[in-house]
């Protein structure tokens, strides 16, 4: 689905954050990309979302190289993601009227693409039906996050990508988020990726995680953990001795 | 505002005219009732009308261009922050400047068409406009842009679902913030130098013509001129940027 072949980026004439760097995702693998701040991990979300180009090396989703954001691919950010002047349901729609905006290029909207303002399923499915006309500074942080949710999966993706999704929201809402991006991971056969700078919320999230360390990143340092994304697992033993692993590698970076 | 509310202020201020009249009973104050009867006497059979069509004329051309011209250049000082702190000292100075001052120049360089009294109210809502859309503009956070970029929007999308709805609720303040200076210098330039318009019109009745209930007329249409004006841009931002005041 993602590989990345000896991906080089730096901003400007920065050094660079990334280096050489290759790995690949497989389609339907649910990653988390872990690491302290300033490791590059929303740096690598924005090239996989084709809002970054590389310096060096190539970003190949789906085996096409990625030049700009993939009709496919979708984005969700931790906060001010929404329109602020638009109703819940109308930014659930955005994604939608954008590319009804543009019709079925294969640039900005998949070719086979049929213009549609359909988002009641999503608005249900997500708990947003009593909200759908209030604006995002009239609702709670978990309910702004649920209409970014709306939006991209009207757009049908295959590659979910979430940057620090629910690091601004309190702790049961983000459980119960995280539960919910995994049902939805599960039931629309999606790949995920999920930065983030908690622990917890990798070990939740990622079956095989991304471990970034102080850039430039050369290699890839992955661990598996089978577990995640199962009923229960928070409370297991495993997931556990994963969440320790973790700490213990972060602190040696 | 309620409607009933703006009723009731209306008949009270129309109550007050009458008294004062009553009181005064002099001719350069008639009562309410002979303003009306002139009032409907001038627009059915005078010239009222056209006087009023080249005051609202002028009054829309200005605004339009002044939105058409100044939007556009807030979007992108308030995007770049480069052109914006090249210009900054600019309009940093020019800002302030009460525009009236400029009507002698503008008088001399355009003459006494048109053209002049349309750029010196262009030139009031110009900046206006400018500074509150750039700054508007400048509150677009970053990550708003990339997330609307990342549903495939382009640079013709983010103009229109990004760019353009954020620069409404800075048009709409600077309308309503300068609707009232734009009709009060119209006034002023429509007084010297032109046969058309309001301003004219009114000046022209009281002292020319010494028909002073022609003249209230006058007063009163472009007092509802301005009043129009300033009711058709609450009412547009009551219902584009309700989201403002949730």
């Amino acid at each position: 689905m993602i590989h990345l072949s000896s991906l080089t980026f730096s901003y400007g004439r920065g050094a660079p954050i990334f280096s050489g760097f290759s790995w690949s995702a497989a389609r339907g693998e649910a990653w988390a990309v872990l690491g302290p701040s300033g490791c590059g991990k929303s740096t690598l979300l924005n090239l996989l979302a084709g809002l970054l180009q590389p310096t060096g090396g190539k970003v190949l989703v789906e085996g096409q190289e990625l030049h700009r954001p993939r009709p496919h691919t979708g984005l969700i950010i931790q906060d001010y993601g929404l329109l602020p002047w638009a109703t819940v349901r109308q930014n659930a729609e955005l994604g939608l009227r954008v590319r009804n905006f543009y019709g079925p290029d294969g640039t900005h909207a998949p070719r086979d693409y049929k213009p549609s303002l359909q988002v009641d399923p999503w608005l249900k499915r997500l708990g947003l039906q009593d909200v759908a006309a209030k604006y995002p500074g009239q609702v709670s942080g978990g309910q702004r996050q649920r209409a970014a949710i709306a939006r991209t999966l009207a757009l049908e993706p295959d590659l979910l990508l979430m940057d620090e999704p629910f690091s601004s929201l309190d702790a049961p809402t983000r459980e119960s988020l995280q539960g919910l991006v995994l049902e939805l991971w599960a039931e629309q056969g999606l790949t995920l990726v999920t930065v983030t700078h908690a622990i917890e919320e990798a070990a939740v999230l990622g079956q095989r995680i991304l471990l970034l360390g102080r850039p430039p990143n050369r290699e890839p340092e992955v661990i598996d953990n089978p577990g995640a994304a199962q009923p229960g697992y928070r409370e297991s033993a495993e997931y556990a001795a994963v969440v320790r692993e973790l700490r213990e590698r972060l602190m040696r970076l | 505002m309620k409607r009933g509310r703006v009723l009731v202020a209306t008949l009270a201020l129309l109550a007050a005219w009458q008294l004062l009249a009553m009181l005064l009973r002099q001719s350069i104050l008639p009562a309410p009732v002979e303003v009306a009867r002139t009032l409907v006497e001038e627009t059915l059979h005078g010239e009222l009308p056209k006087h009023f069509l080249a005051s609202l004329w002028r009054v829309l051309a200005s605004t339009l261009l002044s939105i058409g011209l100044a939007a556009p250049a807030g979007l992108l000082l308030g995007q770049s922050k480069r052109l914006n702190e090249f210009f900054l000292p600019v309009i940093y100075i020019l800002y302030p400047i009460p525009k009236v001052v400029f009507v002698p120049v503008l008088l001399l360089f355009f003459g006494i068409g048109d053209l002049s009294k349309i750029l010196i109210i262009f030139l009031i809502l110009f900046f206006q406009i400018l500074v509150l859309v750039r700054d508007q503009a400048a509150a677009l956070r970053p990550e708003l842009i990339l997330s609307v970029r990342s549903l495939g929007a382009g640079r013709r999308a983010l103009f229109r679902f990004v760019y353009l709805p954020a620069s409404l609720p800075g048009i709409l303040t600077a309308l309503r913030q300068s609707i009232g200076t734009a009709v009060a210098v119209l006034y002023v330039t429509e007084v010297f130098a032109t046969r058309f318009g309001l301003g004219y019109y009114i000046y022209f009745q009281g002292s020319s013509m010494i028909n002073y209930p022609a003249m209230y007329a006058g007063i009163v249409v472009m007092s509802l001129l301005g009043l129009a004006l300033y009711f058709i841009v609450d009412w547009l931002e009551k219902k584009l940027c309700g989201w403002q005041n949730p």
